[in-house]
């Protein structure tokens, strides 16, 4: 990725947006998802309705937005966890549209959940093991072969462990999952999607119910993931966490983008403060930024 | 009232093939019910087309007993294929319903008249086990075993083949609940959902799990016919489908031995009810009653036996009380 000049603020690091223009639907310069016309109503609630939405490969972009925006539902549609009325995307160049989540998910598109979902009757360790991909033992006839599986099974341990051992989880690992607090919940649902090794991770508000200081830590996962070259989508309310970590944000209002940018440009658009900020936030986020 | 009689016979009826066949469906239902969360309130239909498998084949073809089986399991196949197809991407509800009429509809077809040149309508079909008892190593003049527990030859015939049938489904369990796959099997329980975002094909795990569970169920029904060695449509009834949840709840469900301990346990409390009912009954102490009234008193004790266990013990008898508090999701 090129250093390019930077569109507007204080940029000392490299320009992970490449000068993409702060505008809805914005074309960016390498982007791993593109949405278009992506529409959903319930009933006559029309609750998602993008009509071209781009993520540049390797960045952190926040979805932001008021309660109700369309948030969850846009994941849940890119995702293959919901159907579309109409409208087409692509994951890495493919079509992905009309896809059930599972091949989604495959794709090295993985999502977690608003709220969250741990198998509470499992352990934190088989909660892990649960995301490793192309397991031999998984498939009916394989499962007899534990000679086969159990090297397999062995390594996604190990990987399952350093996982679990960044996200602070490891004394858990041995107990059910249904054990854990809500916070902890969040932290095993995202260690668990990270296990599928995938190319790009959406997170739906992942640091809610997480401490302040375990937010931190996370906040450090995000930005080594994007820095292993992962590319994160996430949703979130906390304007300090989205100011301080995200290299683009997206902005949605009842279904819709209403604004794109950096952080600088999205703390100073009207439409956004009208809509979501107010104007106390922005002061707020605004010098926590300083 | 000759009570160690009649805990005899009920320790008998514990180990009886019926208890062993028991055993078998409801090893089927705990691979539905107890490890995938399948909602399967038709298991007597898979059952019923095992038996119905081996019977058609045998007396009516004259075929060998293991083409009756085979029949009997394809036919347990496309049942699964044909419930799970529809009602599988749907909500759990939607199973539940469809097995329900399902079995019960099997069972109407398989009596009524135009059914009755393939499958003999109310009177069944007779004549099973001549070729199960032609590969018989035991004396059938002989009796085997102990005490109570002295069975004659045929019968130890069909008890040892179908006891040996639950320990080989057993290991079967047991491995596959420990492999990969159970472990996709388990999460679906939880939450399909959360497995499906890891990138599994939910889907297609619970076909596989319907149709391995209605294949066992199918293997129970194939024996019965075979202990018996003559089937009637009326003996699938729905009760047996909720014998079979009993059966499941009392032992533990999500347990290997879970089912086993269950019908062991559910044909021993059946008999002994009986027993003591009868007992009571030509001692004179329960004038209101007639003989047949006393089938209807025992299914009453089935049901208050189901309110019992999910209020005190919801595990079942070696169920897993930590894993069973955990239900908060
Ligand atoms: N299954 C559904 N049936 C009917 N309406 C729904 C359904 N799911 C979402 N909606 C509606 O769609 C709109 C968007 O909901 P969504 O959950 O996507 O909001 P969100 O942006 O994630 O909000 P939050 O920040 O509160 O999580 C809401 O008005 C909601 O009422
Ligand atoms: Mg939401």
């Amino acid at each position: 990725m090129s250093s390019d000049e930077m569109g507007s603020s204080a940029g000392v690091e490299v320009d992970r947006m490449a000068g993409a223009v702060p505008e809805p639907g914005s074309v960016k310069s390498d982007p791993i998802l593109v949405a278009d016309r992506v529409r959903r109503s319930f009933g006559g609630l029309t609750a998602v309705d993008v009509r071209r939405l781009e993520v540049q490969r390797g960045t952190i972009t926040a979805l932001i937005g008021p309660n109700g925006a369309g948030k969850s539902t846009l994941f849940n549609l890119l995702t293959g966890f919901d159907r579309v009325d109409q409208g087409d995307w692509t994951f890495q160049g493919s079509k992905i549209n009309g896809k059930p989540g599972h091949k989604v998910a495959r794709a090295g598109m993985v999502r977690t959940f608003q709220l969250t979902k741990a198998l509470t009757r499992m352990s934190v360790l088989d909660n892990m093991l649960l995301g490793a991909q192309d397991q031999f033992g998984e498939r009916m006839a394989g499962a007899f072969l534990r000679s086969v599986w159990g090297r397999q099974e062995r390594a996604n341990t190990v990987r399952a462990l350093e996982l679990l051992e960044r996200f602070k989880l490891i004394d858990k690992r041995e107990d059910m999952a249904g054990s854990l607090s809500g916070g902890q919940r969040k932290l095993l649902e995202m260690a668990r999607a990270l296990m599928t090794d995938p190319a790009m991770i959406m997170l739906d508000e992942p640091m809610a119910g997480v401490n302040p200081a375990l937010v931190q830590s996370l906040l450090g996962h995000i930005t080594s993931l994007r820095d292993e070259g992962k590319t994160v989508l996430f949703v979130e309310h906390d304007m300090d966490v989205i100011m301080g970590i995200s290299d683009w944000i997206v902005v949605l209002a009842q279904g819709q983008v209403i604004a794109e940018g950096t952080p600088s440009d999205i703390r100073s658009n009207k439409q956004v403060i009208d809509a979501y900020l107010g104007a106390q936030d922005v002061d707020e986020a605004g010098s926590a930024d300083e | 009232m000759d009570l160690v009689s009649i805990l005899a016979e009920s320790t008998r009826s514990a180990f009886g093939p019926i208890a062993a066949i028991y055993a078998l469906a409801a090893i089927g239902l705990n691979l539905h019910f107890g490890y995938t969360g399948l909602l399967n309130f038709g298991q007597v239909g898979f059952m019923l087309v095992g038996a119905y498998g081996v019977g058609i084949s045998v007396e009516l073809f004259g075929l060998p007993l293991l083409v009756g089986f085979g029949v009997g399991l394809a036919c347990a196949f496309l049942l699964a294929l044909l419930l799970g197809i529809p009602t599988l991407r749907l909500r759990a509800d939607y199973l539940a319903i469809t097995t329900i009429a399902a079995a019960e509809v099997l069972r109407l077809v398989y009596r009524a008249g135009f059914a009755e040149p393939l499958t003999g309508g109310v009177y069944g079909l007779q004549n099973l086990s001549d070729g199960f008892r032609s590969i018989n190593p035991f004396d059938p003049g002989e009796r085997y075993g102990w005490g109570a527990l002295a069975y004659n030859g045929n019968h130890m015939w069909v008890l040892v083949v179908t006891w040996g049938l639950v320990a080989v489904m057993c290991g079967l369990v047991w491995m596959l609940m420990h492999s990969p796959w159970g472990r996709v099997i388990k999460g679906i329980r939880e939450d399909e959902e959360a497995v499906r975002s890891l990138g599994k094909n939910v889907f297609a795990y619970k076909m596989q799990i319907l149709v391995l569970g209605g294949l066992v169920g199918a293997l129970a029904g194939c024996m019965l016919a075979v202990y018996q060695a003559s089937i009637q449509p009326d003996q699938f009834k729905p009760q047996v489908t909720f014998f079979l949840w009993v059966i499941l709840l009392l032992g533990g469900a999500g347990r290997v031995f879970g089912p086993v301990l269950g019908a062991m346990a559910f044909w021993f409390l059946m008999n002994f009810t009986d027993g003591v009912l009868r007992g009571l009954g030509s001692m004179g102490l329960l004038p209101f009653l007639d003989g047949p009234d006393y089938g209807a008193i025992q299914l009453a004790f089935v049901g208050l036996l189901l309110v019992l266990l999910i209020v005190f013990r919801p595990q079942g008898l070696i169920g897993d009380r930590k894993e069973m508090l955990i239900n908060v999701k």
